[in-house]
């Protein structure tokens, strides 16, 4: 009973929609392997609504998806275990299996064994300490999402007088949560010129209530010895330095932080997981297999999604693959392409092709570095164009999802490039 | 009426509670913060110095060099994190080797064990990170790290179980001075006692003038240090220290013992004994100064930087001794390296109680006390066993530095146990990795509020609760 076909790392968004797939695709051997106490994940939380726009064409609330995920999990019959935390993932050299070293309760500390293994453990926020603000360390900072949980799930009444950093979408969603508490958000102060968060959280959560959003704006200095009594707010220069003569004084007892996340790959580097520094995240191929063969990586632990539909479609793939893998074996590599990134492009998921084993349609999916208008995509293989894709606008708060066919990556020579191609002036 | 009242529970007040525990007394210490460990002692190097530094003769020297001697057997007694990691001095200048060649006078004069000066290659086979522009270093193979929260909790534990009184969240505010001893006025009672040892850190001299007329200044001295995340904490093995030159003390780079890496401290004195501030200019100070001594150093792994304010006093040396008031003892401006001397300051300071009240020793002392299991560092076997007892310990709280429940179940429930986010992070490390406790703060918030029967949001991450459970404005 502790050898298993897949075991997946994470019962949340990713986690579920990986087991379905791979139960779908022939897999009756898996386990999904949860810490927390139910499954979910940080859906649970995320109370708001908005979720599920294209998976479920309605909307709900976080922990809604959850549940509908949740259910078809009961219903398919799919084993899990919540309370059960993984503390190491080991790939066996003789066997090639992998060991996967838990604890819990109920096991105490187990190793456990499986063909395959998906990571679906998610991300986490930046916390304070690597943002490096000077000032005093009070109670009254948390990041979003903390607060978030408190707020959301503990019923706790964190503040009155409101300050955010970070426009994050985490961030943007918990000025209102705030706001409908009664508690007053004095304002959301942002780094960067242009917002983390998707449009329609600035429009629904700040301009809605009207919070002021302060772009090119960051918090330099935090008062209050053991409770928060304000802090400093200065514009930025174009190179993000403060300007000191700008700095104004905003009291308040809450600061919430919304300065990115992180995806959780600790686990996955104890296990010899190659990781890509420009996402955080594994280094995967079409099939989201990560650098250690039968490894699996999808969701928020491979790069951060804007959307969480997003999440289920990306880990129902993982799911696949890794029922592939289980079911045929190691596939066949010949032909590999690298996909590299130009003009605009931060990173993409996958970075490299193996076109005999990819499907009929690839998703290749990236965030831009800043905001563009009236652009097109380009993917070019040397000097052969194999796509062009038009675009109004590009945001990096929003994740582009391409699709190549098949016939495409055929033509392509050993390496891609996809960038965005501004208009000329 | 008490034998002896300790004023402050930091390292140094904690180790007089500890020797005075061995004997026959009444003994009690106050602090006035709701935890041990809440001052100087939670924000430092956390070093246990050689003793290659310290003016021979020196109060400093003389303490430095026998705490050093006694910290490994204390830890090992009192099970707290210590390990002897050696330090290097770097030189980066030829013209500055007179510099090591005084360092290893007077780690002689001191009678210091295992010092040596090396070349720079010889220094950067031993640590490869080191700065090219190395040209020689004095080797310390005695030099040692310590947490200093768990040492100091392993003093007050001792001390408490051998029966000395700990009155937490009890601050000073008035001394009177009886035929007999003397009358402490505090915030929440009055206390009679024989003898006063005066372990006050930075207010040390608030507490010397309500009883002497004798001056005595404690300046803070502001100290940033940043904490890098333990996948940099291997880059050196050893604590390097820059040799001190015309620009300046510089600063120290080392692993903690927890296996995280440490930058700092910078050295500012300033007026205000709470501002425990960090600076911008501060920070980049430590960033610019650590990179001389160590390559590529990952300052984009800092998980968190704070300040540490260190008591100096103003005669250049610790403040050790009877004042002029008999029964009045000083323990004051124990700065660096206070940490690694607070064990042989607290022998001392228990011969110096004993000049003024015969001291007896106790029957069934103990001398030894069992720390939190820290779930992470046992075998298989006993987390397995530690399981099957007590099942929180299978119910994982703080993902990044792996703390169970159990532990902070016990570090909650313990005598003199956490009952703030802060305490309970110095006893178990639940919050004190990457994610600086956004994941695991609201289990441990639900933790201490169940444990003290209060509502979510009025659990302190630092500071004293008011009676009624609600915040202590003062």
């Amino acid at each position: 009973m502790n050898d298993h076909s897949l075991i997946i790392i994470g019962g949340g968004p990713a986690g579920m929609a990986a087991a379905l797939a791979a139960k779908k695709a022939g897999i009756d051997d898996l386990l999904i392997l949860e810490r927390d106490s139910r499954l979910g994940g940080i859906l649970n939380q995320c109370i708001h609504n908005g979720f599920g726009l294209h998976t479920f064409k309605e909307e709900l609330t976080g922990p809604e998806y959850a549940e509908r995920y949740a259910n078809m999990i009961k219903q398919e019959q799919i084993p899990y275990e919540l309370n059960t935390m993984v503390l190491s993932v080991e790939c066996l050299k003789d066997s090639n299996k992998k060991a996967i070293t838990v604890i819990s309760s109920k096991r105490g500390v187990q190793t456990i064994y499986a063909k395959a293994v998906v990571l679906a453990m998610g991300c986490r926020e930046r916390p304070r300490g690597a943002l490096n603000i000077p000032g005093y360390r009070p109670q009254g900072v948390y990041t979003a999402g903390t607060a978030q949980k408190l707020i959301n799930l503990e019923g706790a009444n964190i503040g009155k007088e409101v300050v955010i950093l970070g426009s994050g979408d985490i961030g943007l969603i918990m000025a209102r949560r705030m706001t409908l508490e009664g508690a007053h958000v004095a304002a959301v102060a942002e780094l960067m010129p242009y917002s983390s968060g998707l449009k329609r959280n600035i429009v629904q959560c700040l301009d809605d209530y009207n919070i002021p959003l302060l772009l090119s704006h960051t918090v330099v200095d935090i008062k209050g010895k053991e409770k928060l009594e304000g802090v400093y707010i200065a514009k930025v220069d174009k190179n993000l330095q403060p300007i000191e003569e700008t700095k104004e004084y905003y009291p308040c007892d809450t600061l919430l932080l919304s300065c990115g996340l992180i995806p959780e790959n600790e686990l996955s580097v104890d296990g010899g997981v190659e990781i890509d520094p420009r996402t955080n995240g594994a280094y995967v191929d079409e099939s989201l297999e990560t650098s250690v063969e039968g490894v699996f990586s999808c969701g928020n632990v491979l790069h951060v999604h804007d959307l969480v539909d997003f999440v289920s479609e990306e880990s129902a793939r993982a799911g696949e693959s890794a029922a592939r893998y289980i079911l045929n074996g190691k596939k066949p590599i010949k032909e590999t392409i690298e996909i590299k990134t130009g003009n605009g492009v931060r990173y993409t998921v996958p970075y490299k092709i193996n076109v005999d084993s990819a499907d009929e349609l690839t998703h290749i999916r990236f965030r831009v570095s800043g905001v563009y208008k009236n652009t097109s995509i380009v993917i070019k293989s040397g000097e052969k164009e194999l796509m062009r894709k038009k675009s109004m606008i590009l945001v990096p708060s929003e994740m582009v999802d391409l699709v190549l066919k098949k016939s495409k990556l055929e033509e392509a020579d050993e390496a891609i490039t996809i960038f965005i191609e501004e208009a000329s002036q | 009426m008490y034998d002896v009242i300790i004023i402050g529970a930091g390292a140094v007040g904690c180790a007089a509670a500890m020797e005075l525990g061995k004997y026959e007394l009444n003994a009690c210490v106050l602090e006035k913060e709701s935890d041990v460990c809440e001052g100087t002692t939670k924000a430092n190097s956390a070093i246990v110095h050689a003793g290659f530094d310290a003016k021979p003769g020196s109060l400093k020297a003389r303490f430095n060099v026998q705490g050093s001697n006694m910290m490994k057997e204390l830890s090992r007694k009192l099970d707290f994190a210590y390990k002897q990691n050696g330090a290097m001095v770097l030189c980066f200048d030829e013209n500055d080797k007179p510099g090591l060649v005084q360092l290893k006078e007077k780690a002689d004069k001191n009678g210091v064990k295992g010092v040596s000066i090396i070349s720079g290659d010889e220094a950067r086979k031993l640590e490869p990170a080191l700065s090219d522009a190395v040209c020689a270093a004095l080797l310390a193979e005695t030099s040692a790290i310590v947490c200093p929260f768990e040492m100091t909790l392993a003093f007050a534990e001792n001390a408490y179980a051998n029966g000395v009184d700990f009155k937490l969240s009890t601050q000073v505010l008035s001394i009177d001075k009886l035929d007999d001893g003397f009358e402490i006025s505090t915030n929440k009672e009055k206390l009679k006692t024989r003898c006063i040892i005066n372990a006050a850190g930075l207010y040390a001299d608030k507490i010397h003038s309500m009883v002497s007329d004798k001056p005595m200044k404690i300046i803070p001295r502001r100290g940033e240090y940043m904490l890098l995340d333990k996948s940099a904490g291997a880059l050196v093995s050893r604590t390097i220290f820059q040799l001190p030159t015309k620009m300046g003390k510089g600063i120290l780079v080392t692993p903690t013992v927890h296996g995280n890496l440490l930058a700092g401290p910078t050295a500012e004195n300033i007026d205000d004994k709470e501002n425990v501030s960090t600076t911008k200019s501060g920070l980049d100070d430590v960033r610019s100064k650590a990179l001389l001594s160590v390559k590529n150093i990952p300052f984009n792994k800092v998980i968190t930087s704070f300040t540490g304010l260190r008591a100096v006093g103003d005669t250049g040396d610790f403040i050790i001794g009877h004042s002029d008031i008999r029964g009045f003892i000083d323990a004051a401006g124990i700065e660096s390296p206070g940490l690694t001397s607070a064990p042989a300051i607290g022998q001392y300071l228990a011969e110096l109680v004993g000049e003024i009240i015969p001291l007896e020793s106790k029957k069934n002392y103990i001398d030894t006390r069992k720390g939190i299991a820290h779930f992470n560092s046992l075998s298989v076997d006993e987390q397995n066993e530690l399981i099957k007892q007590q099942p929180a310990y299978g119910k994982i709280v703080c993902r990044c530095e792996t703390v169970t429940e159990g532990e902070i179940l016990d570090a909650i429930n313990r005598p003199l146990g956490a009952t703030t986010l802060d305490g309970v992070k110095r006893r178990t490390r639940a919050g004190m990795g990457r994610c600086q406790a956004g994941f695991c703060s609201p289990t441990t918030m639900a933790l201490l509020a169940q444990k003290m029967g209060i509502p979510i949001e009025k659990v302190r991450k630092t500071g004293r609760y008011t009676e009624n459970g609600g915040q202590d404005n003062e």
